[in-house]
């Protein structure tokens, strides 16, 4: 019984916690605008939308990543999947839920597109440093 | 030896650990969470002593069973404390430091107490046990302390957002243990898929305290009302 309670106490506060956890990371980031360049690479103009997550994180793929980008990346894509199952199931009952998933959405892939600008900047002083050596 | 896979595990782990560590130092935060840090310092010790013992000893050993066990009840101990810092930081402007370090030990004494009346009834092997229980009941009220210092973050209005990150993240690490006890306890045959996942989910804590050391300065501040899952 004493184990039951804790397992749904726990998933309950894991829920709160993540999501909260999640939001705090793109909040943090929010705030950081896109350059030119990744705006022409992302095709992100003025704001994102969730339909080019997947894109975005390919082309992050793409770069040398940093050990203390990763664990963001991988939370937010999470997050990312669980508002994929709440916009396919609760979200078609609810409009009002359906737009908070979509304007969350769109902010996950500018998280990402911001953490791709970081590592093109990463692999570019990463090769600056070597021009040097 | 464990597998590959743990291996490798184990090694991501330790450089987390150590970069958490490293992270702090660069940006001049070590002192500022000094039992933060030095929890993660202490971590890193604990993993380069389990290596030493699973090579002389091997990993179905006694040696490494006890080494493992008391090592991870210290460590949780640690963390317990590292929180209260935690609560220090948020309620600093109130010079309430005395009563969360007051309370922090009569929570800690009553943890034991609770954990002892219950092993003392039902294991013949009373310090072990103690010690393993002690760790498993850290976690929840570990977890449930997170949870109303986050509920205090959102009622005080509290802007920091490298603070806000690592109680956060916290309460996740603490949440994910807390969750793994209890369905390891609801079934116990579902241990061998829930016992290598401890060593997945110690991953979270390091990388995301190393994100907030390197990616987020002091001066950083957002509204907290926003991250709040019910929106206040």
């Amino acid at each position: 019984m004493m184990a039951a309670i804790i397992l749904v106490c726990s998933i309950v506060f894991l829920l709160q916690f993540f999501v909260s956890y999640c939001r705090s990371l793109i909040a943090a980031s929010i705030k950081h605008p896109l350059s030119a360049e990744v705006q022409d690479v992302t095709g992100i103009k003025t704001s994102a939308t969730g339909d080019d997550f997947a894109r975005v994180v390919q082309l992050l793929q793409l770069c040398p990543d940093r050990p203390e980008d990763r664990g963001g990346i991988q939370a937010i894509g999470t997050y990312f999947g669980l508002l994929g199952v709440v916009r396919a199931s609760v979200a078609r009952l609810i409009p009002s839920l359906r737009a908070w998933t979509e304007a969350e959405r769109g902010q996950c892939t500018y998280f990402a597109a911001v953490t791709l600008e970081r590592r093109i900047a990463f692999s570019r002083d990463m090769f600056a440093q070597q021009l040097e050596t | 030896m464990p597998g590959p896979f743990a291996l490798f595990i184990w090694m991501v782990g330790l450089f987390c650990e150590t970069a958490v560590v490293v992270c702090a130092l660069k940006k001049r935060a070590f002192r500022r969470y000094l039992l933060l840090n030095l929890y993660m310092a202490s971590a890193v010790l604990s993993e380069l002593g389990r290596y030493k013992i699973l090579t002389e000893y091997g990993f179905a050993s006694k040696q490494y069973q006890y080494f493992y066990f008391y090592s991870d009840a210290i460590l949780t101990i640690f963390l317990y404390f590292a929180l209260c810092t935690l609560y220090v930081h948020v309620f600093s402007e109130m010079k309430a430091e005395r009563y969360v370090k007051m309370g922090t030990l009569l929570l800690l004494a009553g943890t034991a107490l609770f954990t002892y009346a219950v092993v003392e009834q039902s294991s013949a092997k009373l310090v072990t046990h103690f010690v393993v229980d002690l760790s498993q009941n850290l976690y929840f009220v570990g977890l449930v302390l997170t949870y109303v210092l986050w509920a205090a973050i959102l009622k005080l209005r509290e802007t920091r957002t490298r603070l806000i990150q690592l109680v956060l993240s916290l309460g996740v690490y603490f949440s994910l243990f807390a969750a793994n006890y209890a369905i390891r306890n609801l079934y116990p045959s579902l241990s061998s898929v829930f016992v290598p996942l401890v060593q997945v989910f110690g991953l979270f804590l390091p990388l995301a305290w190393a994100y907030a050391f390197w990616r987020l300065p002091e001066e950083a501040r957002l509204v907290p009302a926003r991250l709040a899952v019910i929106p206040r």
